[in-house]
């Protein structure tokens, strides 16, 4: 397939941001992923880092060894033989706990829905999510996308501070918030999980861009078991499989 | 035992930082680093460290800090301030000193910062450095996320910052000489990746306005006040990348000028982004300081670049023997410490 639909929009002198459209949208988010893999690849001298987001791909680098006008040809270059597939990624399903006393929200969730409570429950669970990106806090994945039953705007007034864990929904967005943070989303669970146990000396997050997440309901007992046991270090949790790109 | 700086005072906000944590924005971790790098490297360089070593990024009010090792060099570069040296932690008062230069520190003697006036920050560069782990390649402390530096927070009052050097090395105190002060009148920047979504004739307004950096400002974001931008098609976006510079307007059109902590995603327009070579300068206006901006392209801005990065490499040359009679420092200083961010490499 031929990418011809992207704007190489300057972010200054250092940075550049490769814009492949202005949504919320898988196929994008394929094309931001490929890029991303292609340019690490590809090793560039002066490139510094890139950082995928929903729909764009941002590269930092270094104008004295690479001056935006040579960055920007290898940039049409390697988009040229890019490919919108699916990119490889590590396929999860980590706990979720549902239960009332943990989702503050999803009595709300339901009744602006129109759902009975088990059916959020179950339409949220049921879903494999694609993390389109991290950011806001270390390790924090944007997922996507959930079911347009589901969907509604941010909370009118955000909460000041969520605890860590929290499963949360807004739009057609799920999110997992790894540290307590101030919050506009709805809140209707919790996974136990740590997103990145840096204090454990973690190097890498849980999630990274491309990965497919589900969730499997517990109990609040067990949710309970689980986040003791990741208090203790002991909640070891691994991808159940790994997806692989044909064309890798 | 071993050797640190004791922590009398912490100062308003004083916290470890270095070039930053450069690498892992892709996992959602923020840059983080010295908000005026500039004077960071002329601290590190004047007690012989690398020069974008880990030291003490001190915020408004300075600390108060006890020398618990043999003897330490010091060197304090950034804000115009006070520095005293006392005999004792109990001393009513000591010698005053001047930043700019090199210090030697004995034992049980204590080093008080006042208040900073004429720029936001000022470093504090330690010989050997501190001994600490880096967290992902840095000292740098993100506070929001609770990482580096010291215990990953702003450092309080009875923390001990060990330190590499049980002593310092026998040597002459060096100063900088004609660390030259050249005020921009007009920051560059380059027309950011979203000033297509602001109404009809907003850029060259926000380009011909004046704005004052508001009392908010911080480690994460200038706030400037002035002039409101109106946007053409709301003020939410879907997020993308934030470059270090980046003039974002949320939905009360007041800019946000994004610096050192600023989230690596976001989702307001971004009309503007600051060029490398002006963005110390402008972090470094305290509040209330007025600025305007002008648009420069961006090979402009990459030669601008390639002239800091000359400067920058030229500052250890400008290194030289702190003069033993009592010369006029006061004039000095204050030539020195009004840094704008610019170092005349011909000068």
């Amino acid at each position: 397939m031929v990418v011809n639909d992207y704007k190489l929009l300057p972010a200054g002198d250092t940075a550049l941001s490769v814009e492949f459209g202005d949504r919320i949208d898988r196929q994008l988010s394929g094309l931001v992923l490929g890029l991303a893999r292609s340019l690490n690849e590809a090793a560039i001298s002066g490139v510094i880092e890139c950082v995928p987001t929903f729909r764009s791909l941002m590269i930092y680098y270094d104008p004295l060894l690479l001056p935006y006008k040579v960055l920007s040809a290898r940039i049409a270059a390697l988009i040229q033989g890019l490919h919108a597939t699916e990119t490889a990624g590590r396929i999860w399903r980590l706990p979720a706990c549902y239960d009332e006393s943990v989702a503050p929200d999803l009595a709300d969730v339901a009744a602006r829905t129109n759902l009975k409570q088990v059916d959020v429950v179950e339409r949220h669970s049921t879903a494999t999510y694609h993390v389109y990106m991290l950011g806001f806090l270390p390790g924090q994945p944007y997922m996507g996308d959930v079911a347009n039953e589901l969907a509604l705007p941010r909370r009118q007034s955000p909460r000041i501070k969520i605890p860590a864990g929290s499963l949360a929904i807004a739009m057609t967005m799920t999110c997992i918030f790894p540290s307590e943070t101030p919050c506009g989303w709805h809140l209707i669970g919790r996974c136990p999980v740590p997103l990145w146990d840096m204090g454990r000396g973690a190097s890498t997050p849980l999630l990274r861009p491309g990965d497919k997440v589900g969730f499997e309901p517990v109990s609040l007992r067990e949710y309970e078991i689980l986040l003791a046991k990741a208090a203790d270090g002991q909640l070891a949790i691994a991808p159940v499989d790994e997806l692989r790109d044909a064309a890798a | 035992m071993t050797p640190c700086l004791h922590v009398l005072a912490p100062g308003l906000l004083t916290t470890i930082q270095d070039r930053g944590r450069v690498g892992y924005q892709h996992l959602g971790v923020p840059v983080s680093g010295a908000l005026d790098p500039v004077s960071l490297r002329a601290a590190n360089l004047l007690v012989g460290n690398p020069p974008d070593a880990g030291a003490l990024e001190v915020a408004c009010i300075g600390p108060t800090l006890a020398v618990e090792a043999d003897d330490v060099r010091m060197a304090v570069v950034g804000a115009t301030v006070a520095i005293e040296v006392l005999p004792d932690a109990a001393a009513p008062g000591g010698r005053p000193v001047s930043g700019m230069q090199s210090l030697n520190l004995r034992r049980g003697e204590v080093l008080r910062i006042g208040a900073l006036t004429g720029a936001t920050v000022l470093y504090v560069a330690v010989e050997g450095g501190f001994d600490i782990e880096p967290v992902l390649g840095s000292v740098s402390t993100d506070i929001r996320c609770g990482i580096g530096g010291w215990q990953g927070r702003a450092l309080v009052a009875g923390d001990r910052l060990p330190l590499r050097q049980e002593r310092a090395t026998k040597r002459d105190e060096v100063c900088l000489d004609g660390f030259i002060v050249r005020p921009r009148p007009r920051v560059r920047v380059i027309k950011g990746p979203q000033f297509d979504h602001f109404a009809d004739g907003e850029v060259a307004a926000f380009l011909d306005s004046k704005y004052t950096v508001g009392p908010s400002a911080d480690r994460m974001g200038m706030r400037l006040t002035g002039r409101t931008l109106r946007h053409s098609r709301g003020s939410d976006i879907v997020s993308d990348g934030i470059a270090p510079g980046s003039i974002q307007v949320p939905g009360s059109g007041q800019p946000i000028v994004l610096l050192a902590d600023r989230q690596t995603t976001g989702g307001y327009p971004k009309i503007a982004t600051v060029i490398s070579a002006d963005l110390p300068a402008l972090a470094r206006l305290p509040v209330g300081a007025t600025v305007s901006f002008e648009a420069v392209t961006v090979e402009a801005a990459e030669a601008a670049r390639r002239e800091y990065v000359a400067g920058l490499a030229a500052m250890k040359d400008r290194i030289a023997p702190v003069r033993r009679t009592v010369v006029d420092i006061v004039p000095r200083l204050h030539e020195c410490n009004l840094v704008s961010g610019f170092i005349d490499a011909a000068a």
